[in-house]
């Protein structure tokens, strides 16, 4: 279909949405931003091959993770050095518990298979049907959900083996037992 | 006061690799959090630009569907 304007608004819409997969599936905020620029290239370049009310969204997310499949193949080392990079774009910055809690998740994630993360993101951040991200996946839905099902399962095992004690009071309430001097 | 409820409410302790609701919730929570931070970031101007730049892919002109009278000149450099 021709890129009216409300397709044109309704891509830009998605962008947030596209970066956030495009950085959580690379762990590389500069490189994220790149996937997401590829990625609107390419759709606007093709934008006669979307079908008109059919879900824009997710033929945006199959652009950008296809890209970032192929791309990932092509150097798979270096993405090692995610972490510290991927903190810069936050906005608001969190305090210090909320940090830490956040590294050690964030750390957990990048242990997951490729497959099983962005199964999991698609279906748990990005908030996709199973349908629909197994479209984007180009794979089973009962695919999806066995991905989903052991993401869950080895973060689980990774971040609450020893109880949920580590992840006891709310951050707030630590903070006030953290601060109230010691 | 009995305290005695919440700590038996509290027999959450996963065992290994098993998820209890409380787990599943809150890998879901620290999940959408992460995810959400970057949404919230919104279009950051690189993009909005892009596609404002290349609303006419392949130089075709722009089909103005609310016929206003804007003039579509194509001498774009």
């Amino acid at each position: 279909m021709p890129l009216t304007e409300s397709l044109r608004n309704d891509i830009l819409a998605a962008v947030p949405s596209l970066r956030a997969f495009a950085i959580s599936l690379s762990g590389n905020a500069d490189r994220a931003d790149d996937l997401v620029q590829e990625t609107l290239l390419r759709a606007l370049a093709n934008i006669d091959s979307f079908q008109p009310g059919s879900n824009l969204p997710a033929w945006l997310f199959t652009i950008l993770r296809n890209l970032f499949r192929s791309d990932y193949r092509k150097r798979r080392r270096e993405v090692e050095d995610a972490e510290g990079n991927y903190a810069k774009t936050l906005k608001t910055q969190p305090s210090q518990n909320a940090h830490l809690e956040f590294e050690e998740f964030r750390g957990a994630l990048e242990k997951l298979p490729q497959d099983q993360r962005e199964a999991l993101i698609l279906v748990g951040a990005s908030g996709f049907s199973y349908e629909d991200a197994a479209s984007i996946c180009g794979c089973a839905v009962g695919t999806i959900k066995s991905r989903v099902n052991r993401a869950r399962s080895k973060l689980a095992a990774l971040l609450y083996v020893d109880g949920a004690e580590d992840f006891g009071p709310d951050e707030t309430v630590r903070a006030v037992i953290g601060g109230s001097g010691g | 006061m009995k305290d005695l409820k919440s700590q038996a409410s509290k027999s959450t302790t996963p065992g290994k690799g098993g998820l209890t609701p409380e787990i599943q919730s809150r890998i879901g929570h620290q999940l959408r959090a992460m995810y959400d931070d970057v949404v919230r970031q919104g279009v950051p101007d690189r993009f909005a630009e892009l596609i404002k730049k290349l609303d006419a892919p392949g130089g075709a002109p722009q089909v103005e569907t609310d016929g206003g009278s804007n003039d579509n000149n194509n001498g774009r450099d």
